[in-house]
């Protein structure tokens, strides 16, 4: 069996695993380490995110939803009950997990922007619920997160963050390549294909949109553990539902149905704010306008795009 | 108490009346191209924004109005030639996300533009409140209700009777038959656009007097102009309206009667049962799926 570097497997893990590895070479100082670990987190979320977007073709506008349960799940069980750390991540993903599958259910029956519309609701649902019950969770003004802490070792700082997060976003491309190469990968893409013949093939839709709607849900639950822990401090702002459209932008904007391509998106999407700061007042104006045009320009996204003019990829 | 439940009747009808007007302008784009338009809500704002400004600069009212609509409309001719035209074929995903793009630069383009404080708009006629029965109603509120009535009539002679309407409708069940019946498709696109931007903008600029305007007052309106599309049945202009009018006064009684805070919540889980029971909304189609 040859290696073949250009299969996502092994080419495109070695060379994240070499960008992970060799950034903090270009990273000045701890503003730069900062930009890189939220370049992570969200890209662990667009991984997640793409698997259900882009492989089983089911929007969702509600994930943020998810990536707050799971900052504030973090945040409440261990600083409102003095939960460990871990222990609290663990809970939380899988509280989250649960609530995904019980959504999951009849939210998924629905089709198209139907599909939106709901997911939409139910993040919306989640995130005036966070705002709300301020006893809990500080309402809009936030609250404070205890720092990661495993095995009576405390976390903090951008240089630890920025590995913990690396390994964390690396992990997460490789259980999603793996996932899509395995037969539910397959039979999420029959899916997106025609319901109706996958089910003939003898798959259950809704049995397989869910769980990977559960599964997408946990990528953003540990993805907003980490940015809890990480930062120290949440508001309900990182849950509304600017952010889930935000996320979704991400994943559509790198490439649908490519892992890397979702990384991508979010690597230029949180980037390019940063630079654009200088701009000042058009800073806004001119985000709009680059995102509208590249979409026009590059309508299968950024990666897919680049790999067709490359000639790496069959049309 | 029944004076109480007339109020916030009073209340819902009106704003769920914009509320309409925006799900209409979803509902015709969405029949031309089965695009979502998530920056319907920006025609709103533009409306809104565009009427306070030509009232500042002296003109009166009669004059300041016509001009944002047209305004508003020109910004959605413009959005559909330079963004959504040279997309044509793309996914609707991707097409999603260039609207989302427009949004985006239509909100940044207003705080340069304008600014990024909250402006008023006089009321129309006063704002001295009228008495019925016990409850009270602003005469803006009567201005919004009227001018949606008029709306209504006026589109649905012009979908019903007029051949550029009918054209619409041909293309948006069916546009290559459309075309071949010799209907200019791009041109019902354009149209379509723009129509949809005027019906935002007329929407923002009845309840700018009302809840005041700013560059972002469009995100919430489209929002919920969208859910009550979706509630409606999404194409469907029936459904529209009376989406909107439900989700403004299934709004009003809820913060009225159990918790302003949550009054979202409850308009959101109720639209998630009715998509629970009715997945193509409460005017929708039944579609069935051919293999």
């Amino acid at each position: 069996m040859t290696m073949n570097w250009r299969t996502p497997r092994t080419g495109g893990l070695a060379l994240l695993a070499a960008v992970i590895v060799l950034l903090p070479l270009a990273l000045v100082n701890n503003y730069w380490y900062e930009v890189a670990i939220l370049i992570g987190i969200n890209a662990i979320v667009c991984v997640g995110l793409n698997l259900l977007i882009g492989y089983a073709g089911q929007i969702s506008l509600g994930h943020a939803g998810f990536f707050g349960l799971g900052a504030y799940g973090s945040a409440v069980l261990t600083a409102r009950f003095g939960w460990p750390p871990t222990v609290a991540l663990a809970a939380t993903s899988a509280g989250v997990a649960l609530l995904a599958l019980l959504v999951g259910r009849p939210i998924l029956k629905l089709k198209g922007h139907y599909l939106a519309m709901a997911t939409l609701g139910m993040g919306i649902i989640i995130s005036i619920v966070i705002a709300t019950e301020d006893r809990l969770t500080g309402g809009p003004d936030g609250m404070n997160v205890p720092p990661f802490a495993l095995a009576g070792l405390t976390l903090a700082g951008e240089r630890n963050w920025y590995w913990i997060v690396g390994a964390a976003l690396f992990a997460a491309v490789w259980l999603a390549l793996n996932l899509i190469d395995s037969p539910a990968g397959r039979a999420l893409r029959a899916l997106h294909g025609s319901e109706v013949g996958a089910q003939v093939s003898g798959i259950d839709p809704t049995r397989a949109k869910v769980g990977i709607f559960a599964i997408s849900a946990v990528f953003a639950s540990v993805a907003g553990s980490m940015m809890a822990h990480y930062s120290g401090f949440i508001t309900p702002a990182k849950v509304n539902f600017f952010h889930s459209i935000e996320l979704v932008t991400m994943v559509v904007f790198g490439g649908l149905a490519s892992t890397f391509g979702a990384v991508i998106g979010a690597a230029v999407l949180t980037l390019l704010p940063q630079l654009l700061t200088v701009l000042k007042d058009y800073e806004m104006a001119v985000f709009g306008a680059m995102m509208l045009f590249t979409m026009v320009f590059f309508p299968h996204g950024l990666l897919p795009s680049l790999l067709l003019a490359l000639g790496w990829k069959r049309k | 108490m029944s004076a109480q439940l007339a109020q916030y009747l009073v209340t819902g009808l009106t704003i769920g009346a914009i509320y309409a007007l925006v799900a209409l302008g979803f509902a015709i784009i969405y029949n031309a191209s089965h695009v979502i338009n998530f920056a319907q809500g920006e025609f709103v704002m533009i409306g809104g924004m565009a009427t306070v400004s030509f009232a500042n600069s002296g003109l009166p009212l009669a004059v300041a109005i016509p001009l944002a609509v047209l305004a508003a409309a020109a910004v959605g001719l413009a959005l559909e030639k330079l963004a959504v035209e040279p997309a044509r074929g793309a996914s609707v995903m991707t097409l999603i996300i260039i609207t989302i793009g427009a949004s985006i630069f239509l909100r940044g383009l207003a705080t340069l533009v304008w600014d990024k404080r909250l402006h008023s708009l006089p009321p129309f006629s006063g704002d001295r409140p009228i008495a019925v029965g016990g409850a009270v109603i602003l005469p803006q509120s009567l201005w919004v209700l009227g001018v949606t009535l008029a709306i209504l009539l006026v589109l649905s002679w012009f979908f019903g009777r007029t051949l550029t309407g009918k054209a619409m409708l041909a293309t948006s069940h069916n546009p290559l038959a459309a075309q071949l019946c010799g209907i200019n498709v791009r041109l019902m696109l354009l149209l379509s656009f723009g129509l949809s931007a005027a019906l935002g903008a007329i929407a923002g600029i009845l309840i700018a007097p009302i809840a005041l305007t700013s560059w972002e007052v469009g995100v919430m309106l489209g929002l919920k102009g969208f859910a009550a599309a979706v509630l409606g049945g999404l194409g469907s202009g029936a459904g529209a309206v009376f989406g909107g009018l439900l989700l403004g006064i299934v709004e009003s009684l809820g913060a009225g009667y159990i918790s302003s805070a949550y009054k979202d919540v409850i308009a959101f889980v109720i639209i998630l049962a009715v998509l629970f029971f009715m997945p193509g909304g409460l005017f929708g189609r039944n579609s069935t799926e051919r293999v």
